[in-house]
């Protein structure tokens, strides 16, 4: 065996590839020559599959994509149904909609804090990532009473309505957050270890960002403003005020500070949204059965992970023709090899962590 | 009543006490390991075991006996020889070290003077530290025996590792040892009582880069590489399971006991009382030395769990860095300082 030149498998078992992705690693010694993601593993023939649903039967797979985040799923799902259908969604859904979907985001950045330290080696903050999760899933519980895949949307609006104990609670806990997000900053931000280990790491240009089509966290951490909900607003985002958090450092680190940065503005948005919540009704009158006449839409939002769009074909059944998902998570798997360059070993679980991806999107 | 014949103090205490040297670093281990699941535990948040016995105690216990039971599997690619001995070798050479490791000053029953260690040798500190030395041979053959891609990068990482901080160990024992006049262990701790200050107070320096240099060479967090989860799932014992699996695991944890207990010897006076010589605290001395000995290096391996359970991952070319930047010089300057000063004064 030769430390020169050597074939090194990872995956699709292993600690810290975030599921079954398998990468095909060339090293010499601990320097890497080459990394080749294979993906597929966790291929379910969703897009295959949904073809033989019709348009409200789809809604709980798509919870099972991007499982971290599932309402972002919905969420973006239900606004391309309802473009090509014409549904006019209540503005009090689009609220509750927005807000759902903000604690969803607040949710994913700090699972991903959690895996990203711990892929790095703080095994503690994982725990403090999680814990501080729980509230979020807890409020999830709550409103729909799933945790993980809630289904928590519906096509033309919302199964349940945001009652004053709920907007409490999620008040309460959101109230907490600086507090608990200043504990994993102490202990991260100015970490010399923590550091070095991200600092000028997976480093990307902006150029080279936008020509791998990055989205999400992974191009703001590369100085490109780019976040749908202020550049194309849908669901009312135009009525918020946020920020967005950008960096110029280009690396993991810069990548950690814009998710801690976001989940802030999140939290914003929820706070502006519950205060502002119109009255109304929360689900707009949709047929029965749902037939949409032959056309085909795109619609696409900004999910935690980047930018996550529906592309749908109908053909005026109440299935669809076809359906074709952009999935954040799979476009930006593939700068992975780009980033890795004359990187060394331990690189690739940070790398590939603060890419932050999900095999149920990868694979679909 | 008779005296006891020689054959209880010339065969019995001796055999007794080589069992004892077999057992007190295995009760150190269990309580360590559960010290280290318990502590991690309550830093992250969570409760850790606490069923089996008070609070968890018995844990470990009931872990070693899960593990005996497991499937010993040798791969069909091992080369069986080396992959058979490499955990016994680990094993073997960290429990013989605590041969060495004095427990506190002789006791004396009647005319019998029941010495706390099993070997007093003029060179003992020598033989303490070649001893856990020899162990990353275990992991060498371990992790090439297995034949398997992680476990070499492992045991690769290990070795690298524990030459590297060999240095600043050797530079730093060296000014202890300049001090005391003795390599051995015993005297290096009477040196402190009769010097009346602990070396560690007296040389601060070579007692941190010693304490970081032992974490490093016991592949402990955040120095952790050799069994980084993350990266070579578990490093060189990817490939063991049962039994032998067990036995890298006790080592690591009696390296652990075995680098606390050096530093308390070397630098914080062993079995002695905090301010040994200040006659008003003599109540002090009043506590079996032992005590004294077991609640330092306790401190010693709470330390470990608490960095553990605080900071991430080094990599590997900053480990190096670390080491010959800024351990290796620190120590060499400090040699040279305390050796100056030592002529001066």
């Amino acid at each position: 065996m030769s430390f020169k030149d050597l074939e090194l498998n990872m995956g699709p078992q292993h600690p810290s590839t975030h599921g079954v992705l398998r990468l095909k690693v060339k090293i010499d010694n601990e320097v890497i020559l080459s990394i080749e993601p294979v993906v597929g593993y966790l291929h379910r023939g969703m897009e295959k599959l949904w073809e033989s649903l019709t348009y409200p039967q789809i809604m709980p797979y798509t919870d099972r994509l991007d499982y971290i985040g599932a309402v972002a799923n919905n969420f973006a799902y239900a606004l391309a149904v309802e473009k090509l259908a014409g549904i006019e969604v209540p503005k009090r859904a689009q609220y509750i909609r927005v807000v759902l979907a903000e604690l969803m985001r607040i949710s994913s950045h700090l699972a991903w804090i959690g895996f990203q330290a711990n892929d790095i080696g703080a095994v503690s903050v994982l725990l403090y990532g999680f814990e501080d999760r729980e509230d979020y899933l807890d409020i999830f519980e709550a409103y729909a009473g799933g945790r993980l895949t809630i289904n928590a949307l519906r096509l033309g609006g919302l199964p349940f309505d945001l009652d004053a104990d709920l907007i409490a609670r999620i008040r309460a806990t959101l109230a907490g957050l600086p507090r608990r997000l200043r504990e994993i900053e102490t202990l991260l931000d100015e970490n010399r270890i923590w550091k070095h280990r991200t600092q000028g790491v997976g480093c990307i240009s902006a150029a080279e960002a936008v020509d791998y089509g990055l989205t999400g966290p992974c191009l703001r951490a590369a100085g490109i403003p780019w976040d749908i909900r202020k550049d194309i607003p849908y669901s009312s985002y135009e009525d918020f005020e946020f920020d967005v958090p950008t960096s110029d450092r280009s690396d993991v680190y810069g990548r950690y500070q814009v998710r801690m940065r976001e989940i802030r503005q999140s939290a914003r948005i929820v706070t502006q949204a519950l205060d502002r919540l119109p009255a109304g009704e929360v689900l707009a009158k949709v047929p029965r059965v749902l037939k949409i006449p032959a056309g085909e839409v795109f619609h696409t939002t900004e999910a935690p992970k980047g930018e996550l769009g529906f592309y749908i074909k109908s053909n005026g059944t109440d299935k669809p023709e076809r359906i074709k998902m952009k999935s954040p998570s799979f476009i930006n798997l593939q700068s992975l090899p780009l980033m890795c360059r004359g990187g060394i070993f331990s690189d690739i679980v940070g790398i590939l962590g603060s890419l932050d991806i999900v095999l149920g999107e990868i694979d679909k | 009543m008779s005296a006891p014949s020689p054959f209880v103090f010339e065969f019995l205490i001796p055999l007794g006490k080589i069992v004892a040297v077999l057992f007190y670093p295995l009760v150190m281990v269990i309580v360590m390991i559960w010290l280290e699941r318990r502590v991690v535990a309550l830093i992250q948040g969570r409760l850790g075991p606490n069923r089996v016995g008070f609070e968890g105690v018995l844990q470990p216990i009931a872990d070693a006996v899960k593990i005996i039971f497991k499937e010993d599997i040798v791969q069909r690619q091992a080369d069986r020889f080396l992959f058979n001995i490499a955990p016994a070798l680990v094993m073997f050479s960290s429990l013989l070290a605590f041969c060495f490791i004095p427990l506190g000053e002789p006791i004396r029953i009647g005319a019998y003077e029941l010495t706390l260690w099993v070997a007093q040798s003029p060179v003992g500190l020598l033989f303490v530290l070649g001893m856990s030395a020899i162990s990353v041979f275990g992991v060498i053959f371990g992790g090439w025996a297995s034949n398997s891609k992680y476990p070499l990068m492992g045991a690769l990482r290990s070795v690298i590792q524990v030459l590297i901080y060999e240095i600043p160990i050797g530079l730093t024992v060296l000014t202890v040892v300049f001090l005391a006049r003795s390599v051995d262990l015993v005297e290096i701790v009477r040196a402190q009582l009769a010097g009346k200050v602990w070396y560690g107070l007296l040389m601060p320096v070579s007692a941190v880069v010693f304490w970081i240099s032992g974490v490093a060479e016991t592949n402990r967090a955040p120095f952790d590489l050799p069994e980084a989860e993350s990266e070579l799932v578990a490093g060189y014992h990817t490939e063991y399971s049962g039994f032998k699996f067990a036995f890298f695991y006790i080592a690591d944890y009696a390296h652990m006991v075995l680098v606390s207990s050096l530093v308390v010897i070397l630098f914080f006076g062993g079995w002695l009382p905090p301010f040994a010589n200040v006659p008003a605290l003599a109540f002090l001395h009043k506590v079996p030395g032992f005590l004294w000995y077991l609640a330092k290096i306790m401190f010693f391996l709470y330390l470990y769990v608490w960095i553990r359970g605080t900071l991430p991952r080094y990599r590997f070319d900053e480990l190096i860095k670390l080491a010959w930047k800024w351990l290796i010089p620190l120590s060499l300057a400090n040699f040279l300082a305390v050796v100056v000063l030592k002529y001066v004064l």
